[in-house]
C-alpha cells in the first residue's frame, strides 16, 4: 500500500518508516493477507500482543476460545472453508504446547495455518523461566517451518514468509514463536516487496513431457480410475477434475479429504474408496488397469496393502509435492505441479471415449453391493439416518464438519457433497475433539452457509469446552451428537478383531443437552426416530446454536470394511 | 539396484540457527539411518554444506533426498554416489604404544601416508586423512596395538568437474 524505495510493504497499514511495535507487525502481516477472524487465548508472554490486538479490534475479530487446542483446530477450519490462512495464537510454554496436536494435524492435512505463540523475554530464554518451553524444538518435525524470532527487525520479513510458506505449495503449518520483548520493540523495517526464499519454489505446471506421457497411458486404458484427493480442492481444480472424467468417460472415487472435489450424484462418481470405503469403489481399484492419483498422498487408510492396490494397472501420480511421488507406489508416470496448472495441460489430450463395457462393470458393482443402504432398525435409531436427515432437511447446502471415528465415515458415506469444501475432517493425524471446534472456523469463514458438527460422544468431550465459545460468540453452529455411549470404532475393532473383549470403550455420559443448556446453547435430547427428526428440524430453523443429543443404536458398525493390512479381497460388508 | 548401501548426499543449507536440528530430526523421525554427517562452512556466505553418509537402498535414499530438500533451508542435495568425486575424511587415532613399539607404528602409519601428530611415553596420536575405506583398512592394520581412542569427522565430498566433450566446458 505504501511504497518504500519504489516498492510495496505488502500492505502494511503503517506509513514508510514509521516506527511499529513487533505485536503491530504481527497484526499489520495478518491484514494484508485478509485474514479478519483469529483464534487465540491471551498468557503472560502474549500480553503486548494482545495490546496491540485491542487497537486492531476493529479490523481483526479475535475469537476467545477455551482451551489453545480449539484455537489451532478452529484455524483449521477457517483456512479450509476461506482457502486463506488461519491463525491461531497463544502464550508460551502450556500455551503452545496445547497447540502441538493442532499443528501436527495441519501437517498431515496439508492445512495453511500460522501459529504465532509468545515466548518468554530473549534474557530469559534457556534460563527455565515461568511457562518457557522450546516450543520451536518441539514444533520442528510437526511443521512446514518455524521461527523463533530474535530481532525484531527481522518480524515484518518473517511474518511475510511464514504466510507465504503456509499457503503456497503444498500448504502447511507456520510456527512464528516471538519473546515478549520482540512484541514490545519497535522497528521500522517494513517486509520486502516479494518473498525470496532460495530453498523453496513451489511447482507450477507439470513437465509437458510427461503430461504428453500421462494422456498416451490415459488414452490407451480400458479401465481407468480417477482418485481424487485434497489436492483438487487445494489447487481450485474441481472444474479440470470434472472436465477430465465427463471427456474421458473416466470414473471417478475421492479419498476422505477428497469427497465433494466430484460431484457425488454425478453418474461417473462411485464415492469414498479405502478401508470404510464403498464397496465399489474399492473394487474398481483391483480391476483397473489405469490409476489417475491426483493430489493425492496415497495414505494407507486409502490404499490398504499397497501390493494388492491396483494389480496390474499403471499408476499416473499428480502432485504438487516430489516427496509424495514414489514413496507408496511405484508410478509409471510421475508428475510433480499444481494440480489446476497440470491439468489444464492435460486436458486437451485427453480422447473422447466411450468406456461403457467398464462403467457397465462398476455400475453392476454398485447395483449388486449397495454400501449406503441403511438397514431396517425398529429398535433403534442409526447414526447412518441422523446424517441423511441431515442431508434430507439442508438439502445437501449444509457444510458438515466430522470428528474422528464411526461419526467420521458415516459422515462422508450417507450425505452428497457435491462441491468441494462441503466436508471437513481430520483425516490423517486423526485427532478426536476436532469437529466442534473446527466448526467455529469453517462457520466464521462464512457465516451466510449453514453448519453442522457431526460428532460423536467420546470425541465431543475431548473439547466440550467449546460450547462456551460458541455461546459467548453466538456462533451458530449445529452440532449433532451421535450418542452410542461407546468409543465406537474402538468397540468395533474390539467386536471385529478382539473377539468382543471390550476394553476401555465404553462411555458414561453426561446428559449432552443439559450440559450445553448450562453452556447457555440451546439443547435438545432425543431418543426416537422421530424425536431425532424433530430435533434436526428445530435446529435447522433455530437461529444460533444447537446441541443435540441424538441416541443411536448403540452398537451399530460401520461398513464396510477393509480389514486392516489386507486388500480389498476381504472386505466385510454389511451382513443385514 | 535396492540392495541397502552407503549413500553419501550433499547439501547446500541456509545458515540459520536450528537447521542442524530440522536435519536431524528429519532423520529421525523418518527411520533414515546416519552413518556420518559433518557440516561446515561452504563458499557462500551464510550457507553451510552438509555432508550426509546415510544407509539404505537406492528407493529409501531417493526418498530421503526429496525430504531433506522440503526443508525450506535446504537450498540443494545432491546425491554424490557412483558420480565422479573426491569424498575424504579425517581420523584421529590415539593408540597405547611402548617406545619399543613406536617405529612399527610409524611406519605402518608412513606407509599409509598418515601423520603422527603426537607422541607420549605410552600414546601415539595418528592423523589419517583419505577416503573412508582407508582409514577402515588403516585400523584393520593395526589391531595388535590397543587403541584408546578414535575421533573420525565423516566423510566430507566434492563433485569434480567433467569437460563436456560437446564444449570444452566443465560441467558439474
Amino acid at each position: 500500500m505504501f511504497a518504500i524505495n519504489g516498492q510495496s510493504t505488502n500492505g502494511s497499514t503503517a506509513a514508510p518508516n514509521s516506527p511499529r511495535t513487533g505485536g503491530e507487525v504481527v497484526c499489520d502481516a495478518m491484514l494484508a493477507e485478509g485474514v479478519d477472524v483469529i483464534f487465540g487465548m491471551p498468557g503472560g508472554a502474549s500480553l503486548p500482543f494482545y495490546d496491540s490486538l485491542y487497537v486492531y479490534q476493529d479490523r481483526i475479530r479475535h475469537v476467545l476460545i477455551r482451551h489453545e487446542q480449539a484455537a489451532g483446530f478452529a484455524a483449521n477450519g477457517y483456512a479450509r472453508a476461506s482457502g486463506k490462512v488461519g491463525v491461531a495464537t497463544s502464550t508460551s510454554g502450556p500455551g503452545a504446547t496445547n497447540m502441538v496436536t493442532c499443528m501436527a494435524n495441519d501437517m498431515m492435512d496439508s492445512v495453511g495455518v500460522v501459529y504465532i505463540t509468545g515466548q518468554v523475554a530473549r534474557p530469559a530464554i534457556g534460563s527455565d523461566a515461568f511457562q518457557e518451553a522450546d516450543v520451536t524444538g518441539i514444533s520442528i518435525p510437526i511443521t512446514k517451518h518455524s521461527y523463533l524470532v530474535m530481532d525484531v527487525d527481522d518480524l515484518p520479513r518473517v511474518m511475510q514468509e511464514a504466510f507465504h510458506l503456509a499457503s503456497t505449495g503444498r500448504p502447511g503449518p507456520v510456527h512464528v514463536d516471538i519473546p515478549k520483548d520482540i512484541f514490545l520493540e519497535t522497528t521500522t523495517e517494513v517486509a520486502p516487496a516479494q518473498v525470496s526464499l532460495r530453498g523453496y519454489r513451489p511447482a507450477k505446471a507439470g513437465n509437458a513431457k510427461m503430461v504428453r506421457r500421462a494422456a498416451e497411458v490415459i488414452n490407451a486404458a480400458e479401465r481407468p480410475v480417477i482418485m481424487a484427493g485434497h489436492g483438487i480442492d487445494i489447487s481450485g481444480a474441481a472444474d479440470e477434475l470434472l472436465q477430465l472424467a465427463t471427456r474421458g468417460n473416466i470414473p471417478v472415487v475421492s479419498t476422505l479429504h477428497g469427497v465433494g472435489t466430484f460431484p457425488e450424484s454425478h453418474p461417473l462418481s462411485f464415492g469414498m474408496l479405502g478401508m470404510h470405503g464403498l464397496a465399489y469403489a474399492n473394487f474398481a481399484m483391483r480391476q483397473t488397469d489405469c490409476i489417475i492419483g491426483l493430489g493425492t498422498r496415497f495414505d494407507d487408510r486409502a490404499v490398504g496393502k499397497a501390493d494388492e492396490f491396483g494389480p496390474g494397472a499403471k499408476i499416473i501420480h499428480i502432485d504438487i509435492d516430489p516427496a509424495e511421488i514414489g514413496k507408496v507406489l511405484e508410478t509409471e508416470v510421475p508428475i510433480v505441479g499444481d494440480l489446476r496448472l497440470t491439468l489444464q495441460r492435460l486436458l486437451p489430450l485427453i480422447e473422447a471415449r466411450d468406456r461403457s463395457p467398464w462403467l457397465d462393470q462398476m455400475n453392476g458393482w454398485r447395483r449388486d453391493h449397495p454400501s449406503l443402504k441403511i438397514p431396517d432398525s425398529p429398535d433403534s435409531v442409526l447414526p447412518q439416518e441422523v446424517v441423511r436427515a441431515i442431508y434430507d432437511i439442508s438439502g445437501g447446502e449444509a457444510r458438515v464438519i466430522a470428528d474422528v471415528g464411526q461419526n467420521q465415515m458415516w459422515a462422508a458415506q450417507h450425505y452428497w457433497y457435491e462441491r468441494p469444501r462441503m466436508f471437513f475432517s481430520a483425516g490423517g493425524l486423526g485427532p478426536m475433539g476436532y469437529a466442534l471446534p473446527a466448526a467455529m472456523g469453517v462457520k466464521l469463514a462464512d457465516e451466510s452457509q449453514d453448519v453442522w458438527c457431526v460428532t460423536g460422544d467420546g470425541g465431543l468431550l475431548i473439547n466440550i469446552q467449546e460450547f462456551n465459545t460458541l455461546a459467548a460468540e453466538g456462533i451458530n453452529v449445529k452440532v449433532a451428537v451421535l450418542n452410542n455411549g461407546h468409543l465406537g470404532m474402538i468397540r468395533q475393532w474390539q467386536e471385529f478383531f478382539y473377539e468382543g473383549r471390550y476394553m476401555g470403550s465404553f462411555l458414561d455420559n453426561p446428559d449432552f443437552a443439559k450440559v450445553g443448556q448450562a453452556f447457555g446453547l440451546r439443547g435438545v435430547g432425543a431418543n426416537s426416530r422421530d424425536e431425532m427428526h424433530d430435533a434436526i428440524a428445530m435446529a435447522h430453523e433455530y437461529d444460533g446454536p444447537v446441541v443435540l443429543d441424538l441416541h443411536v443404536d448403540r452398537v451399530e458398525n460401520v461398513y464396510p470394511m477393509i480389514v486392516p493390512g489386507t486388500g480389498v479381497n476381504s472386505v466385510i460388508e454389511d451382513p443385514r | 539396484m535396492n540392495e541397502p548401501q552407503t549413500h553419501t548426499l550433499v547439501a547446500t543449507v541456509a545458515d540459520h540457527p536450528g537447521v542442524l536440528s530440522r536435519v536431524a530430526s528429519l532423520f529421525r523421525r523418518r527411520g533414515f539411518n546416519i552413518a556420518s554427517l559433518a557440516v561446515g562452512h561452504s563458499e557462500e556466505p551464510g550457507y553451510s554444506r552438509m555432508t550426509i553418509a546415510v544407509e539404505g537402498s537406492a528407493a529409501e535414499v531417493k526418498q530421503c533426498e526429496k525430504q531433506l530438500y522440503k526443508l525450506v533451508q535446504v537450498v540443494s542435495v545432491r546425491n554424490l554416489t557412483g558420480a565422479p568425486a573426491v569424498m575424504r575424511e579425517l581420523a584421529m587415532i590415539k593408540v597405547r604404544v611402548s617406545a619399543s613399539e613406536r617405529p612399527g607404528l610409524a611406519e605402518v602409519t608412513d606407509i599409509f601416508r598418515g601423520e603422527i601428530v603426537d607422541v607420549s611415553k605410552t600414546s601415539m596420536i595418528v592423523q589419517m586423512t583419505g577416503a573412508q575405506s582407508k582409514i577402515n583398512r588403516f585400523l584393520d592394520v593395526i589391531t595388535e596395538y590397543p587403541i584408546e581412542e578414535i575421533s573420525r569427522t565423516g566423510v566430507i565430498a566434492i563433485a569434480r568437474d567433467q569437460v563436456d566433450p560437446r564444449n570444452g566446458r566443465a560441467r558439474g
